[in-house]
């Protein structure tokens, strides 16, 4: 067994430790192990909701439990497990894909990742202060106030959810400008790779959605805490408008979660089909474009408030308009694979299936956003399935994709691929059988945060089948596991460049000395790394 | 420097929230606000806060002492005139929880209030280090303060006009 130092290469001796490192890429690891350790408990939160509804009438779990669990486990998955994931990945290699030796500001960057890891703390520092928050993860109003929510959950949300954000938009500031003003000579903004375009388009999003959550946020603590009438209909206030600040940080935020992932898929697919991404300048102009659009299309979650017709109108157009850029992207991966000398690795695996299960989130995303179809499905699983295949389907075999993918870069190892394939099939069959039939138990009218329905809806057997389906996922996530410490400990060695990839982090060495590049890059294409292996093969200029 | 000016386009859509809380229920809480504000005292502070821009411009350009100080002053003397505000109002029974009125103008003003505060001490910040070590002292350090003042100076130019100058409408 050979001694490779795990996720940076520092000089023998030389030992900084997890609490004090600015490093970029210790952060990055940082984040990610954040991401890691909450996507189990909030899988865990899942899993429970899952045993609670596999048969009817099941008195597993009571309401309120059931009620803490699925407003903990959406507030998890999204802000704790997620954003951190894609965060850490963007913080471990954007500065490495541009030639910088760090971050524009390290010290910054430890605060935003400890400000983020608090506010999870905090969220779940409520279960034994009294009582986690029940109100669901977009906790509206006027449930949300303290006439109907009485106990601490709330203010543990609005706490958690503030620092945990500022330490967000911190980090969106930092990456900003380390992606505008660190790029090394030659990399210019047309060159950068799509994982750098996407992750600044992401960056820019957190940075005009994250203060809105913020502000509803404040005046939630105002209601709650100095007898405040924002959101408080007896006062004078009005939910609605909670409903309108949420949504329009939480729309930006589904692309916040999705776009990065896009960006990893986009490295992936072109390298190992052996090809330059298809349209590079359509995979990145069509990111800016969702980014302003997503600003536009908040009120297709209102629908069902009765804002009136015509704003239902305006706003199921843009939400439609929305899947064109989303559109076009997919035809640039596809047609990136078309014609390529393709190697189905496991990364390449989950990019893929992120294509594949994609479409289906982004497809029955479009059918809600015709009003009628909302109206109809409206708080129903309909809406859980779409929003599972999104978030999993889509951002989680991304991230997985990505895992996959640089791994070696940052261990020095290979994840096993016999553990991997096995990893990637048991998640997209236990993933599919978890979420499909949840479209049929929404579209014959199951609604979503009920702990337990009737015998007699007929509901019972879909609601099995998607249980299991689960416990296959759980299983596959346990071979994920497996696969993770195996292969820390006895992994196959990488070497600087196992993919034969194209990009600037594999250039160096794996994992990466303190200063990334021992001589600071000079580029002059979009896949320097490829141009300088293949000189004769070089991309046009 | 760049990055305190992405900070701000990103606390800029924090104040527009709350702005935009507030104008929502501004007719609700006009009566309110005609009877109990202080235009003309509030005016005079506000002044202060305003030529503070001045100072701290001209504590960038000379990188100085007596220039940061002069602006430290200014600030405070608008703290303190926000304070006495908030004193009076309380005193006549208008609090956060008092209508919405009290919600929203608390609010508002209040987190407008805590900026300052925070500007206030990273002016006090840099006046330490600049008697420290003046020659360790940065150029960007002086802009990038500056600048995040401009902006809160800038933030009550909308709050005084939408809050005070609204009453008068």
């Amino acid at each position: 067994m050979t001694a490779i130092p795990l996720w940076v290469r520092r000089p023998a001796g030389e030992r900084v430790g997890w609490l004090r490192t600015v490093d970029h890429k210790e952060i990055g690891v940082l984040y990610i192990g954040m991401g890691v350790a909450f996507f189990a408990v909030g899988g865990l939160e899942a899993l429970l909701l899952r045993a609670q509804l596999a048969t009817p009438e099941s008195r597993l779990v009571d309401p309120l439990t059931y009620d803490q669990a699925f407003t903990v486990h959406g507030v998890t998955m999204i802000l704790l497990a997620i954003v951190p994931l894609l965060v850490g990945f963007a913080n471990y290699l954007v500065p490495l894909m541009i030639g910088a030796p760090d971050v524009a500001y390290p010290r910054l960057n430890a605060l935003s990742f400890w400000l983020s890891l608090v506010g999870g703390i905090i969220l779940y520092f409520s279960f034994l202060a009294g009582g986690a928050p029940d109100t669901g993860w977009f906790s509206y109003a006027p449930l949300a106030e303290r006439s109907f929510a009485p106990g601490p959950g709330v203010d543990y949300y609005i706490l958690g959810l503030a620092v945990n954000g500022a330490g967000t938009i911190i980090g969106a500031i930092n990456l900003t400008v380390t992606i505008l003003l660190m790029r090394c000579p030659g990399m210019a903004i047309s060159r950068v790779p799509l994982f750098v375009w996407m992750t600044l388009v992401t960056t820019i999003l957190i940075l005009g959605a994250y203060p809105a959550l913020t502000a509803a946020l404040v005046m939630l603590f105002v209601d709650r805490q100095l007898g405040g009438h924002f959101f408080d209909p007896a006062g004078g206030g009005q939910a609605v408008l909670w409903q309108h600040l949420f949504w329009f940080f939480g729309h930006p935020e589904v692309y916040i979660m999705v776009l990065p992932a896009m960006g990893m898929i986009s490295e992936i697919i072109p390298v190992f089909s052996g090809k330059p991404i298809f349209g590079y300048r359509f995979v990145a102009g069509s990111s800016v474009a969702i980014a302003f659009l997503s600003f536009g299309v908040w009120a297709h979650h209102m629908f069902a408030v009765g804002l009136g017709e015509m704003e239902n109108a305006i706003f199921s157009a843009t939400s439609m308009l929305i899947a064109v850029p989303t559109g076009v992207k997919i035809f640039n991966w596809i047609a990136t694979m078309v014609g390529g000398r393709i190697r189905l690795t496991t990364p390449m695996l989950f990019a893929i299936g992120f294509i594949a299960m994609f479409v289906i989130g982004g497809l029955s995303g479009v059918s809600l956003a015709v009003v009628p179809i909302d109206l109809a499905v409206t708080d129903s699983y309909y809406v859980v399935a779409h929003l599972h295949y999104v978030l999993f389907g889509g951002t989680m075999l991304g991230v997985f994709a990505g895992g996959y993918y640089w791994f070696p870069k940052m261990t020095g190892r290979l994840l096993d691929e016999g553990l991997g394939k096995l990893h990637f099939w048991a998640t997209f069959a236990g993933f599919n059988l978890t979420f499909l039939p949840q479209h049929w138990l929404g579209a014959v009218g199951m609604p979503r945060r009920v702990f337990t329905y009737a015998a007699s809806t007929g509901w019972g057997p879909l609601n099995l089948v998607s249980t299991i389906g689960a416990a296959i996922l759980a299983v596959a996530m346990v071979i994920f596991a497996v696969n993770l410490v195996r292969s820390l400990r006895s992994g196959e060695v990488a070497g600087d460049d196992p993919w034969d990839a194209f990009t600037l982090e594999w250039a160096t060495s794996s994992p990466p000395p303190p200063e990334n590049f021992p001589v600071t890059p000079a580029v002059s294409g979009r896949r320097p790394l490829w141009d300088r292996k293949h000189p004769e093969l070089r991309d046009p200029s | 420097m760049l990055g305190v000016a992405v900070f701000i386009a990103s606390e800029s859509v924090f104040f527009l929230a709350i702005v935009l809380a507030y104008l929502a229920y501004r007719d609700a809480g006009l009566v309110t606000a005609k009877a109990n504000l202080d235009v003309p005292r509030t005016a005079i502070f506000s002044v202060a806060l305003f030529s503070s821009s001045a100072t701290t411009a001209l504590a960038a350009r000379r990188a100085s002492r007596g220039w940061l100080v002069a602006t430290i002053a200014l600030g405070t003397v608008f703290l303190v005139g926000q304070g006495s505000e908030y004193a009076r109002l309380l005193a006549s029974g208008i609090g956060p929880g008092r209508e919405l009125f009290g919600t929203t103008f608390f609010t508002l003003t209040g987190l407008h209030g805590l900026h300052v505060l925070v500007g206030l001490v990273a002016l006090f910040a840099l006046l330490a280090a600049h008697i420290r070590r003046p020659s360790a002292l940065r150029p960007v350090a002086f802009e990038a303060v500056g600048l995040y003042w401009h902006f809160v100076d800038a933030v009550w130019v909308v709050v005084f006009s939408v809050v005070y100058l609204g009453t008068l409408l």
